[in-house]
């Protein structure tokens, strides 16, 4: 196969449209007789439903429907739920888990702020949210869990009473003696770190439309999500329909980050209305309601502990963790699991111990978003190794170098197993190689020169560091479908769906390199169960590996056929069969040169003569990843203090990164610029914020505070490359990698930037406020 | 998240206007820019039965500096003004660029975000700085209210609830005088967290002229330091005494906490900003105002 | 009640009837089917739904679609030439990657229009804060910091010739 289109920065392909202002969002839909839903929410964040009053509502004229629990009560079966324990890892780990399914309507308790009370459908969104306002609902108010350690106390209220406690999830893994090794140490740091609630706010808030047909009892439901076929599992369940008379559509989705992985009440509250009414409804989430009810994220803390020799040589970590899970643990051993799998990333370390505590506070529910469990746990990790740099008296980038993995460790066993059960086992990379990179690109001399000069003019520059690395494109599988039109174009299904990471590009490169056929020639068809019957769905930074290598393997077996059939044709021996550019040859014939629509049509019966192959230019495969590859990269963040006003600047951000073979260069750095955004988002500015009565603080953009143009500086990248061997591309997952280390990077940099007042950073985000706060009382 | 209904007027005279405010019973508000009420609208924050909407006001859209007063009308936009001030007010030029983004300033008129009075916005500070006055037009006729009788509480002010302010007037600082601002905000074109506004003069021998301080996101209201203006005014200006009225001017504020600051923070930052801001104005003193 | 307004949008001029309390955002999408301009916060801190009135870019959600009568209007769907083809700065975000998912881009582009126009040879800092009344969530900014970099050259007229 040539690659003339992997690794290209071919541009993309589905831009034209998005500029011209033609993509096509769920709220860019609209169906004849279609009504608008909006909804009752909670304003409690526990509570006892008492009485549901709708008539008031129902009274408004243009309002169709006023929809409780009991009006929808057959469909309302518990949501789906995520991230049960996979045999390999419940055969290593002592796993105790307790998951209960939310209900996508309150049926008579609510469980935290935003939860859903009522739906009511109406002409239009405004009449609707006018009878929304006369719903009236008597509360009756319990006892709240707005903090994630107290409410994991023997004495807190307890969320389920049939648990006993609030404690969802709790496990200790580890491996190596670390009670040894951190009596053996002769430096010993430990601190708590918390890593605050924030989110991924898509753009594009979320949104669903559902049209039932009653002809042939089939229901369409176009919705915002990442995981198209997960929702149609759920509507299954729920409806109890056949999968194939549910299609669930994502079109064009304005970012997703794992916020729109999520399972929803929405999901199936829209269908059912649509069943129920009989009538298309559209519901288009506001940003008011996103914030209390779209999936929340991190919000966790560490107690942790790390033990070295003199010389830096690193001993033992010792973690306890609280996740403060929100009030449902619908995803499992999902996020603990990767906070514990991520804990030592690049490091050497030869003994761990860590206990978890997965804890149901009475809040939004805690789902993944870009990294999971990563971005806490390697600020977590890269915070102490700094603390250890000061206490041993070392350059943090020099207590790295002694501790970084390198490609002569590779495959290098951590001696716990992964989140799917199989061995954590690196694939491939260089960590130290990744930090020298990333010391090189920044010239790490200077920058340590240049801070000391600044600091006599009484400026306060920092330099902090991060490492990370990461599982990606978890398995266990995702599917493609490649079939070739009678011109010889391809229409590329696939089970992954997209939300602005490029896929109609990076898809149809590898395909069009697989077939020999031109980039243009390929249509990428995401996001629609219609499509493909089995898909896993885009997160987790797994699309490129198992969807690239589904849609890789699909087209080498059409290939296979195109060759077939053009020997038949040509009359010559497969193996002299090329193809390319759209056309097949036999080899050392030019002249033979053939268009593909010749061979499919010689392959189409006529009256005169069967075809000279079977008329099938058609494979599916679904690629099996039993485990992940890892990823890599270093972090360099600089920042300026203003220690008069507390105001931290960020003035350079630098990645050096691994995510083995490159399907196209620009999309992969875009990738990064906008994972470390993010996270320099966690690292200064947002936080989702309750008050102590699990009342959420932040209801709008101006108290959630995306990072603008203004706050970010231009992003640097180092690529490395190591390719994995578990697919046939060496590809490696590099979705949500950017992400991952700013906060720790940022924090570090802060801590360094005032480390002459003794300043100690425990949580983000380090607005003006918390930052002066550090400087004390001077 | 759309805004309940209303009525909606767009008078075409003044009188119209006032009659259709006095007309609302209190439940009417006025549509200028739109860019603070337009939001409290679609949250149902605001629940007006009556928008009154002045943009087709004739004679209102008027940028006018003269005898040492600088009157600008009720629809002059924020950005007008920014555009006006590029090559005549390095100050409101600079205080302009921190007030929201060009979509924003392109349709909020500088009255408009006057009379809004969020003690964290940046222009009702200035107004209080530069000795200001707030034009108003009742059933009763046309009032002059000074800036420093305007700002009663977050979000109220002296303006009745039929009245209509038509214009704001600044005294524009004397020639030769200096002006320093400065805020910390979370983010580019965000609210202050705290900020601080300061003009000063030097007199002949070497002291200061009258010196001017104002606070934003300090209070309830923009807070002007006259104290601290008095403490200096007439005073050889030494960095110690200027840290010294700096001090003493923020030690006199009562700011409030809210998730992006304590109050101690912004009592603490006061303090360093009207320090800046003074050392600022000092600097210019002689330069464009 | 209802209020007659006639706007022009995209050179094409429109009569409708429209309730006070709809945007100038929900007007556009729904009674004129102007999907572009999008709509992401309706308080007006992110900028998605920004379009020009009379040439200057505002926030569409923040005005009413009322207050537009006897105005001019420019939508995304009005940026780019009839025959096809992409505006130079659109050409310019597809050219430098200066988009991911799309949804903020038209406002971002709208407002790019504006800028250029007022300052065609804009710094690096200059475009980040136009840029800051924008929230992109995706891209970081760089690549639209280039993109509009890559605009201004594109747009900028060709230099004099020599005698």
């Amino acid at each position: 196969m040539g690659a003339k289109y992997f690794g290209a920065s071919v541009r993309r392909r589905e831009d034209p449209r998005y500029l011209r202002g033609e993509g096509r969002f769920v709220d860019d839909i609209k169906l004849p007789g279609m009504l608008h839903a909006a909804f009752v929410r909670s304003p409690y964040a526990h509570a006892r439903i008492t009485a549901i009053r709708t008539e008031p509502a129902r009274a408004l004229p243009g309002v169709a429907h006023v929809y409780t629990f009991a009006d929808l009560e057959r469909w309302m079966k518990p949501l789906p739920l995520f991230g049960a324990i996979p045999p390999g890892l419940s055969a290593r780990v002592a796993v105790t888990m307790r998951q209960v399914g939310q209900l996508a309507m309150c049926r008579d308790e609510v469980r935290h702020v935003g939860e859903i009370v009522a739906m009511v459908l109406a002409g239009s969104r405004a009449l609707a949210e006018d009878a929304a306002e006369r719903v009236q609902v008597d509360y009756e108010p319990l006892p709240v869990l707005a903090d994630v350690i107290a409410a994991a106390q023997p004495d807190a209220p307890v969320l389920y009473p049939e648990w006993g406690d609030n404690i969802a999830l709790s496990f200790r893994t580890g491996f190596g003696d670390a009670e040894a090794g951190l009596r053996e140490a002769h430096v010993r740091v430990r601190e708590r770190f918390t890593i605050p609630r924030y989110v991924g706010m898509p753009i594009e808030t979320r949104g669903v439309i559902a049209q039932w047909d009653p002809r042939d009892g089939t229901l369409t439901s176009w919705n915002g999500t990442q995981v198209v076929h997960f929702v149609q599992q759920g509507l299954v369940a729920a409806l109890g329909l056949p999968p194939h008379k549910i299609r669930v559509i994502a079109p064009d989705v304005g970012g997703g980050f794992g916020t729109k992985a999520n399972g929803y009440p929405e999901d199936l509250l829209i269908p059912a209305a649509a069943i129920a009414s009989r009538r298309p409804v559209k519901w288009i989430e506001d940003r008011r309601e996103h914030m209390m009810g779209s999936a929340h994220a991190r919000a966790q803390v560490h107690d942790i502990e790390i033990g070295a020799r003199r010389d830096g040589t690193m001993l033992a970590v010792r973690d306890r963790i609280w996740v403060d899970l929100g009030a449902y643990n619908s995803w499992g051993i999902v996020l603990p699991y990767n906070t514990v799998a991520h804990l030592l990333g690049p490091h050497r370390v030869p003994s761990l111990d860590v206990e978890c505590l997965g804890v149901v506070t009475t809040k939004t529910p805690n789902a993944p978003y870009r990294g999971a469990g990563r971005p806490e746990t390697v600020f977590a990790m890269d915070r102490i190794v700094d603390r250890l740099a000061r206490a041993l008296g070392m350059d943090p980038a020099d207590l790295r170098r002694r501790n970084y993995l390198t490609e002569a460790d590779m495959p290098y066993e951590l001696h716990i197993p992964y989140r799917d059960g199989n061995p954590l086992v690196y694939d491939s990379g260089d960590f130290r190689a990744g930090l020298e990179a990333a010391l090189a690109a920044v010239d790490y001399p200077a920058l340590r020169a240049e801070q000391a000069r600044l600091r006599e003019q009484g400026i306060h520059r920092g330099i902090g560091i991060s490492g990370y690395v990461e599982g990606t494109a978890i398995g266990p599988y995702e599917g493609a479908t490649v079939r070739l039109d009678p011109s010889g174009h391809a229409v590329v299904a696939t089970g992954a769906c997209c939300q602005g990471q490029g896929h109609e590009t990076s898809f149809a490169q590898i395909a069009a390199d697989a077939l020999g056929i031109p980039l243009e020639w390929v249509t990428v068809v995401g996001g629609d169960t219609a499509a493909i019957p089995f898909g896993v769905g885009t997160f987790a930074s797994r699309s490129a590996v198992n969807a690239g290598s589904s849609i890789h393997e699909a087209s080498g077996r059409v290939r296979d056929k195109i060759v077939a059939a053009a020997a038949a044709l040509l009359e010559a021996s497969p193996a002299d069969i090329e193809v390319s550019d759209g056309a097949v040859s036999v080899r050392g014939a030019p002249g033979s040169a053939t268009p593909l629509a010749a061979v499919i049509r010689a392959a189409t019966p006529t009256f005169a003569r069967p075809g000279v192959t079977e008329l099938d230019f058609e494979a599916t495969v679904y690629h099996h990843q039993p485990t992940v590859t890892y990823t890599s990269a270093v972090h360099v963040a600089v920042v300026d203090v203003d220690t008069g006003t507390g105001a931290v600047t960020l003035r350079r951000y630098l990645v050096a990164h691994d995510c083995g073979k490159i399907i196209n260069p620009v999309i992969v750095e875009g990738q990064i610029h906008g994972g470390v955004a993010q996270g320099v988002g966690g690292g200064l500015l947002e936080e989702m914020v309750y008050d102590e009565q699990a009342q959420l603080l932040t209801g709008t953009f101006m108290d959630y505070l995306v990072p603008t143009a203004m706050e970010l500086p231009d992003i640097e990248t180092v690529h490395l490359e190591y390719p994995s061997p578990r697919n046939p591309l060496g590809m490696k997952g590099i979705g949500e990698g950017g992400a991952i280390s700013p906060p720790a990077a940022i924090a570090n940099a802060v801590e360094d930037a005032l480390a002459s007042f003794g300043a100690k950073v425990t949580r983000t985000p380090l607005g003006p406020s918390v930052v002066l706060g550090l400087l004390g009382e001077s | 998240m759309k805004p309940a209904p209303f009525e909606y007027a767009a008078p075409r005279s003044l009188d119209e206007a006032v009659g259709a405010l006095a007309g609302g019973g209190g439940d009417a508000k006025v549509l200028a820019g739109g860019q603070s009420l337009i939001p409290m609208l679609a949250l149902r924050l605001a629940r007006p039965t009556l928008l009154v909407d002045i943009n087709r006001l004739p004679g209102l859209d008027g940028i006018r500096e003269a005898s040492g007063m600088l009157e600008i009308g009720a629809l002059v936009r924020q950005r007008a003004l920014e555009r006006w001030a590029v090559s005549r007010s390095p100050l409101f030029a600079e205080v302009l660029r921190h007030v929201a983004h060009p979509p924003i300033r392109n349709r909020g008129t500088v009255v408009g975000n006057v009379v809004h009075a969020d003690p964290a916005s940046e222009l009702p500070a200035v107004l209080l700085c530069l000795e200001g006055v707030v034009v108003a037009r009742g059933p009763r006729g046309e009032r002059m209210i000074p800036a420093d009788r305007f700002y009663r509480a977050p979000l109220t002010t002296a303006l009745g609830p039929d009245e209509l302010a038509t214009a704001v007037r600044f005294t524009l600082p004397p020639a030769g005088a200096g002006w320093g601002f400065a805020e910390v905000s979370r983010r580019h074109g965000d609210f202050a967290l705290v900020g601080a506004v300061a003009v000063l003069a030097r007199d002949g021998n070497g002291t200061l002229g009258p010196a001017r301080l104002a606070f934003f996101g300090a209070g309830g209201t923009p807070v002007r330091a006259t104290a601290a203006e008095q403490a200096l005014t007439g005073q050889a200006p030494t960095p110690e005494r200027i840290r010294e009225a700096a001090r003493a001017a923020a030690a006199g504020l009562s700011p409030d906490g809210d998730i992006h600051a304590t109050a101690a923070y912004r009592r603490r930052v006061a303090a360093t900003l009207a320090e800046r801001t003074l050392t600022a104005a000092l600097g210019r003193c002689g330069g464009p105002r | 009640m209802t209020h007659s307004i006639r706007v022009t949008v995209n050179g094409q001029e429109h009569a409708r009837a429209v309730e006070p309390r709809q945007t100038l955002a929900d007007f556009l999408r729904e009674d004129l089917d102007l999907t572009g301009t999008h709509v992401g916060c309706e308080h007006g801190v992110c900028g998605a739904c920004t379009v020009l009135l009379d040439d200057e870019p505002v926030r569409a959600c923040l005005m009413l679609a009322v207050q537009a009568d006897g105005h001019r209007i420019t939508t995304i769907e009005g940026v780019a030439p009839a025959d096809g083809g992409l505006h130079p700065i659109q050409e310019a975000f597809w050219a430098r990657h200066g988009l991911q998912c799309g949804y903020c881009t038209p406002g971002i582009v709208m407002s790019t229009c504006a800028f250029l126009r007022e300052r065609p040879q804009p710094s690096r800092e200059e475009i980040r804060e136009m840029l800051a009344g924008h929230l992109c969530r995706c891209t970081g900014y760089h690549f639209i910091v280039e993109a509009i970099e890559a605009a201004a050259r594109a747009l900028a007229p060709p230099p004099p010739r020599r005698p």
